[in-house]
């Protein structure tokens, strides 16, 4: 457009000549370019790291805690757990009870892939993977359990290193502090 | 009576062959028009038997046959259609020898042979009892009859100039020069031959976005795939018509040992303009249709005529 931004572009009045020109003239620049086509079953296709393709489950992160499961909005989260006792440690101590994760699944049918549970999870027990090819013939078999989630962890690519000036994560932090001085050394 | 046979093969070959080769083509110039790669696995070089697979799927296909339509009607259609191109074909010249059926007055059985081809659409149409093939038959009838006139004009006016009906006898007359001052007949035809086939931008009678498939909606399988097949034949025989007729067909280096291959070569580039139109232009509307055949390229076509008649009376 030449004239104001702002007034409705008017059809140029130089008749539909120099448009059908300009189509051939277009389709012709297309043909000699080469294709923008991935030919996915023979080339796998490039994505990005951050790609949402498959919630993979770390089972020692979680704590039953039920959080996600609350928070999914569509409630295709299914977790069991279960209290074990776990006997005293020293003489006359006390029994400790500890929660064991019976069941863990997600029913891929029904995810909507909003990644609302990964973002609640207070232990990081939840990951997005960048896997994809998980389609079933059967829509009743993409209800992964556990032991399938557990194993789309080794695709969860690292997390992503920190911004060159911040603060180092907790854990260097605490290892790097001095060690406290002896109470009688105090002034 | 071998002879006969011989040829009558021969020509039934290069119409099963020529079509199929035009389709590919266009998948494939389409698709890179489209910033596409086209069909890359039927036959395993970049698709090359993509169509014949096609043609694999549409025979195992029902044939279907609506309750309300005329049977025989609807049943014939196809045929109807089809076979018009098949005789068309036989007599287009690929050079001055090789030539299925030479006949003196070829130029006039085209154009006759080829406008048989409508009743077979108007057949389809009325005989589908569906509104959407009654409509897409009669828009195809009113188009076909505007585009015939242009046609044969500007097919008159190379006749003119040549001083012969016969196609070989065209090619034979032709020189370079016709490509200047038979340039409006050319235009003309060219667009003509385009409507005529209905292809895009001049496929308003099967409109998919509006009329379903226009007269082919009720058709299924082996049927379906005629009237595929004889637009296909449809575009080979304009190509080769349009070679022939202001091209000069066979002429070329080395057109006594190449001269057929010449011809084919030509019309291959004529009908990959054709499917170069058809990726680039938006369709017609009924009306623009009409006025454009009348207001344009009737007028157009008898200028074309009147001059070749001038020049034709000045020269001789």
């Amino acid at each position: 457009m030449t004239d104001q931004p702002s007034s409705p572009k008017k059809p140029s009045s130089h008749g539909a000549i120099p448009g059908l020109l300009k189509g051939l003239a277009t389709t012709a620049r297309t043909l000699s370019r080469p294709t923008h086509t991935a030919e996915y079953p023979d080339a796998q296709p490039s994505l990005p790291p951050r790609t949402r393709g498959v919630i993979a489950l770390l089972e020692e992160n979680c704590t039953n805690c039920m959080l996600c499961a609350r928070e999914c909005p569509d409630w295709c989260i299914y977790i069991d757990s279960h209290k074990e006792t776990l006997p005293a440690t020293t003489e006359g101590g006390r029994e400790r009870q500890r929660n064991v994760l019976d069941r863990f699944a997600i029913d891929f049918s029904l995810c909507m892939y909003c990644g609302i549970c990964i973002e609640v999870c207070p232990f990081d027990a939840l990951h997005w993977s960048p896997e994809f090819e998980y389609a079933e013939v059967n829509v009743l078999d993409l209800l992964h359990e556990k032991g399938k989630l557990g194993q789309w962890m080794s695709t969860v690519p690292p997390p992503s290193a920190l911004d060159p000036n911040s603060a180092e994560p907790q854990e260097i932090t605490a290892v790097n502090k001095p060690a406290r001085k002896a109470p009688e050394e105090r002034p | 009576m071998l002879e006969v046979v011989l040829r009558s093969v021969s020509v039934l070959l290069a119409f099963l062959v020529l079509p199929l080769a035009v389709g590919q083509t266009e998948h494939k110039v389409m698709a890179h028009m489209q910033g596409r790669l086209g069909p890359m696995y039927a036959g395993g070089f970049h698709g090359w038997a993509q169509l014949v697979a096609d043609g694999a799927k549409f025979v195992q296909k029902e044939d279907i046959v609506p309750q309300a339509a005329d049977r025989w009607v609807f049943k014939l259609a196809p045929g109807v259609a089809l076979v018009p191109y098949l005789v068309a074909l036989s007599v287009i010249p690929l050079s001055a020898t090789v030539v299925a059926a030479d006949v003196s007055a070829s130029v006039l059985f085209v154009l006759a042979a080829s406008a048989v081809g409508i009743l077979g659409l108007l057949m389809a149409g009325w005989s589908s009892a569906n509104k959407y093939a009654l409509l897409g038959g009669m828009r195809a009838a009113a188009q076909l009859l505007s585009y015939e006139l242009p046609l044969a004009l500007s097919v008159a006016s190379v006749a003119l100039a040549a001083g012969t009906l016969s196609l070989t006898g065209i090619a034979q007359a032709w020189s370079p020069l016709w490509l200047v001052w038979q340039l409006p007949g050319a235009f003309v035809f060219l667009i003509a031959a385009v409507a005529e086939l209905q292809r895009p931008p001049f496929d308003m009678p099967v409109a998919d976005s509006e009329i379903v498939m226009g007269p082919f909606t009720e058709y299924t399988g082996l049927r379906f795939a005629f009237f595929l097949l004889s637009e296909y034949a449809g575009i080979v025989v304009m190509s080769l018509l349009f070679t022939v007729l202001f091209l000069g067909g066979w002429r070329g280096p080395f057109s006594d040992s190449m001269g057929p291959l010449w011809t084919i070569l030509k019309g291959l580039v004529i009908a990959i303009v054709i499917i170069w139109v058809r990726v680039s232009w938006p369709r017609l509307r009924e009306d623009q249709l009409q006025r454009l055949a009348w207001l344009v390229l009737v007028p157009l076509a008898l200028a074309q005529l009147a001059l070749t008649a001038g020049v034709v009376v000045l020269t001789s």
